[in-house]
């Protein structure tokens, strides 16, 4: 908790406080040009494309709810793979063994993850820092095994996984499967993102922020904050499990070995990247996670991994706030120039 | 002037030849995507990085055998175009690279990607997308399903034709065994025991103890006190290296000298008998289909020679005693035998239906006798195995070449 206190806000302060009330949001004519750029973006671009781009999308999605546990409460988490998978085999199960509609298993499986994050936020309220990075650590770890058992193997398919049927557009849309997922993924991002800003925004949301800036001075204001923190737990783990949910679906496939310690550190990245507590910056991190590895297996195969972590150096060097600095960068250049 | 005469000869008869010829070979010249008069672009996908990086020398390998086949000319007249990708062993990063490989480098087919869980990722959409998903590195039973997934192949031979091997020979030499079986708790540990229980067939009550363990245990020693405390005189130890080097040690630290059957995973004198103790180790029982480089009696073995020349040339930082280098080149030479069969018809329909008659055909780096058979309904290249005995510091092969067919 501290560390976010003292490494983010404290240096990128100054800079923000010009426009502080949207801080974790872009402007409205940036919105605006963004959406227009996804809507049609598909009818210009191969499946494949479409594809990675829907990646990029899902996992903006979990990169997302972790800033609003980090970015937003302050408390770290290690941990999102194992929401992220429990989300996944929830829908996959659902389709699979329950032939349930695939929309419907979206908020099933954000309920069900909420349930399971507001409860590990218990145990969590009493860690704080690094020691609750290590417990959340310790469920992505235990994850992929848990997966495995055999009590659940009848209906987890153990270590074979799951094979998921993708949809078909609905009412006959002659649009393929993939550019149909993409529309729906967008949608339900767009419904998580205009939530969470609003959350951010609301009541909760700056209850939340107290506790990150001071947990004493929150709670003699009145601020309850047991509740406060276990809910940001359950929220940003109910998020997380959507995305899981709309990950397998694209995927057509869950099986332990996707959900391991790797991907939580994968979304920890992506945040980092993408600047911790700003929202839109949860998309570039996720970018940053989908398409930089397949930059770094271009230079060289056999040290990919290397030059994965001279980029992530780099980045990280650079612009250490992420994507948030560049956009503040860009943005008061161009006030400048509309200034002379 | 015969030098010219003969020359002229020829020409004409070429001329002749290719008249004759011509109106047939262009009908015959037949490509889907991936394929031109100049190139086959063939798609992989292998873990460079994570978990599995140590495979991803079979990628290197038949990079550098391709490599080797372009120097020489091609497969009639077409260069090969390798492009492979890495996935880190995680399925939906698999997902991304065969859509990669087929919607965006259009390549002709994915041969040998690596693993069970990548390739169960990407098995409905290769066939929905009609692609061949040739001769997959994994000895899951599943890739021999003809018919439902016809577009999928395996290569080598499968968990469960190896424990149905052992359990022929059981059966066959000692009927009246006690069996004890020791089993990873994973899809692999799965397969062999499954193999090992159909091989048995009624006569299953032979298994008297069983134990399974997880990869995430330290040490799989109290499994095996266990299992010595039953009274068993035939062990299967279906283990990874690891624990597989463990098992032996601990048998020989207790005095427990059942007959033991060690799976072909662990078979490595490098990496498993050396550690646990040529002591403990002899005796053992295993199956073999490639020939070990280490092993001696291959010394003057033409195919050997052929393979370490490969080596040597093509693939210098190769490491000679990895096994992964010869499975690579034995399935590489298979890849382009089914290539060359295809000539000028490169379909993917026809890959398959090539790759699905190959017959009795022997690569330089299988043991001799082993050959590989497929066919509409046998999606299975490798079903034989040979056994073997651990004798001082190597196997030595012991009786006939054993079949055995398994689908998924």
């Amino acid at each position: 908790m501290s560390t976010v206190q003292e490494s983010v806000p404290a240096a990128a302060v100054p800079t923000v406080n010009a426009t502080a009330r949207k801080s974790s949001t872009l402007g409205r004519t940036t919105s605006l040009i963004v959406l227009a750029v996804m809507l049609i973006m598909p009818l210009f671009v191969r499946n494949f494309i479409i594809f990675q781009v829907t990646m990029v999308l899902i996992y903006g999605i979990a990169v997302l709810a972790l800033n609003i546990l980090t970015g937003g409460s302050g408390q770290f988490s290690l941990g999102q793979s194992a929401f992220f998978a429990i989300g996944a085999y929830a829908a996959a199960i659902l389709i699979e063994h329950g032939n349930v509609n695939y929309a419907l298993t979206l908020p099933i499986a954000g309920v069900i993850c909420f349930i399971f994050g507001f409860l590990f936020g218990f145990p969590a309220l009493r860690l704080s820092g690094i020691y609750l990075a290590l417990a959340t650590y310790a469920l992505a770890v235990a994850m992929p095994q848990l997966l495995k058992l055999g009590v659940i193997e009848h209906w987890t398919g153990g270590v074979q996984g799951l094979v998921v049927t993708k949809p078909d557009a609905p009412f006959g849309l002659p649009i393929s499967q993939d550019m149909w997922l993409y529309y729906f993924t967008l949608a339900v991002t767009l419904a998580i993102y205009i939530a969470s800003t609003n959350l951010l925004k609301s009541r909760s949301g700056r209850a939340m922020m107290a506790i990150r800036d001071n947990e004493i001075a929150a709670s003699a204001m009145g601020v309850d904050i047991s509740l406060y923190k276990t809910l940001a737990f359950g929220i940003s783990a109910g998020i997380t499990g959507v995305a899981g949910a709309l990950g397998a679906i694209a995927v057509q496939f869950v099986a332990p070995d996707s959900y391991t310690f790797t991907l939580a550190i994968a979304l920890f990245l992506g945040m980092v990247v993408g600047g911790v507590g700003w929202l839109p910056g949860s998309f570039a991190g996720a970018a940053f996670i989908v398409f930089v590895p397949n930059i770094a297996e271009g230079i060289s195969k056999g040290l990919s991994g290397a030059f994965f972590g001279v980029l992530l150096f780099i980045v990280i060097y650079l612009v250490p706030h992420g994507a948030r600095q560049v956009a503040i960068l860009a943005e008061s250049l161009f006030n400048k120039m509309k200034k002379p | 002037m015969p030098a010219i005469a003969s020359r002229v000869a020829t020409l004409s008869t070429v001329l002749a030849l290719s008249v004759a010829t011509s109106g047939a070979a262009l009908a015959q010249k037949k490509y889907d995507p991936g394929a031109t008069d100049t190139e086959i672009k063939i798609g992989n996908i292998m873990p460079y990085s994570g978990p599995a990086s140590a495979y991803g020398v079979i990628g290197k390998t038949e990079a550098a055998y391709f490599k080797k086949i372009n120097a020489e000319g091609g497969i009639n007249g077409r260069k090969i175009n390798f492009i492979s990708y890495d996935d880190a062993y995680s399925p939906p990063k698999t997902v991304e690279q065969a859509r990669k490989l087929v919607e965006s480098d259009e390549v002709l087919f994915i041969f040998n990607s690596l693993g069970t869980p990548p390739n169960s990722a990407i098995h409905k959409y290769m066939n929905s997308k009609k692609v061949p998903q040739l001769f997959v590195a994994t000895g899951a039973t599943k890739w021999n399903d003809p018919k439902n997934f016809p577009w999928t192949m395996g290569w080598q031979p499968n968990y469960q034709s190896e424990t149905q091997i052992y359990a022929k020979y059981i059966l066959k030499n000692m009927p009246n065994a006690k069996i004890a079986v020791m089993y990873q708790n994973d899809d692999y540990g799965k397969d062999y025991l499954k193999g090992l229980l159909d091989g048995l067939g009624a006569k299953k009550t032979m298994i008297i103890a069983e134990e399974s363990f997880e990869t995430s245990e330290p040490t799989i020693d109290s499994h095996i006190v266990k299992l010595k405390a039953s009274g068993a005189d035939v062990f299967i130890n279906i283990a990874t290296p690891k624990f597989a080097a463990q098992a032996i040690k601990k048998m020989g630290e207790i005095g427990w000298k059942p007959t033991h059957f060690l799976n072909n995973v662990s078979a490595s004198v490098g990496s498993v008998l050396k550690p646990a103790g040529y002591d403990n180790s002899q005796g053992i029982i295993s199956a073999a289909y490639l020939k070990d480089p280490s092993d001696p009696q291959w010394n003057n073995d033409k195919g050997m020679k052929d393979y370490l020349a490969f080596l040597a040339k093509d693939f210098p930082e190769g490491d000679k005693l990895d096994n992964s280098s010869v499975v690579a080149y034995g399935v590489a030479q298979t890849m382009v035998e089914v290539l060359k069969k295809c000539g000028d018809n490169l379909t993917r329909e026809n890959i398959m239906k090539q790759a699905a008659s190959l017959k009795d055909f022997n690569t330089e780096v299988l043991l001799p006798g082993i050959k590989i058979n497929t066919s509409a309904t046998d999606f299975a290249p490798i079903s034989q195995l040979q056994l073997m005995k651990f004798k001082g510091e190597k196997w030595e092969l012991f009786g006939d070449i054993i079949s055995a067919d398994t689908s998924g």
